[in-house]
């Protein structure tokens, strides 16, 4: 089994406009450079200096990975990660 | 074009003036495809600023979790400037993550919380380059 990734529409030109990709991982970073492997420049997009950028949101389930681990949050079989842009401005 | 029903551009606008002098934030959904703004969804401004505005992470997953459940998009993002014009700022510019969405904004500088005079326009903003478009009220 695989972890599931949403992936929102301004990062679909990464993925053929995929809505939904799966991935391997035991951490976010590893996930995020399955990833990267298959839709090349997808990592630029979610990660700045080796961190998540600030105004990406990822999610574990239900929860901000800000929350948990950042980039090294733990990750297993069957988890469902969603990629959500920040929407924020000035 | 942006066309949006005057009920839906009404709510907008109340939600602006009661958040003043904060900056007020939301959405109106449609259906996918449709270009059609049909359902009113308020957000709070997590930064409660009156110069920057943020949905906060659980509402924005909560958000997106019910339109994808409803096969809708955000067709319109709303936000209020307080003190300045109904104008993508930098910041709105390189923060704009939605395509496909229109940008509608709204300054309360002249009318604060009362009635009074308030600016509506509406943009594209796709990959840092912003398009004025005008504003149908049906």
């Amino acid at each position: 089994m695989a972890i599931e990734v949403r992936i929102p529409t301004i990062l679909r030109p990464y993925t053929d406009g995929a809505k939904n990709v799966e991935g391997n991982g035991a951490t976010l970073a590893e996930l995020i450079a399955d990833l990267d492997s298959r839709h090349v420049g997808l990592r630029e997009r979610l990660v700045e200096d080796g961190s998540l950028r600030r105004f990406v949101n990822i999610y574990l389930n239900d929860e901000d990975v800000r929350f948990l681990g950042g980039i090294d949050t733990p990750l297993a079989d069957g988890d469902s990660v969603t990629i959500l842009p920040a929407v924020a401005g000035g | 074009m942006l066309r949006l029903d005057s009920t839906l551009l009404d709510a907008v606008i109340a939600h602006a003036r009661a958040d003043h002098p904060d900056e007020a934030c939301g959405v109106i959904a449609g259906p996918e495809g449709s270009d059609t703004p049909t359902r009113f969804i308020p957000m709070v401004n997590a930064a409660r600023s009156p110069t920057f505005y943020e949905f906060d992470s659980r509402d924005l997953l909560a958000l997106y979790r019910d339109m994808d459940d409803r096969n809708e998009v955000p067709v319109v993002i709303y936000h209020s400037h307080t003190a300045t014009e109904a104008y993508p700022s930098r910041t709105d510019i390189s923060y704009a993550s939605e395509p496909e969405a229109h940008y509608l904004l709204v300054s309360t500088r002249e009318c604060g919380i009362d009635e009074g005079p308030v600016e509506v326009r509406s943009f594209r903003i796709v990959d840092g380059l912003v398009t004025e478009e005008p504003v149908e009220v049906l």
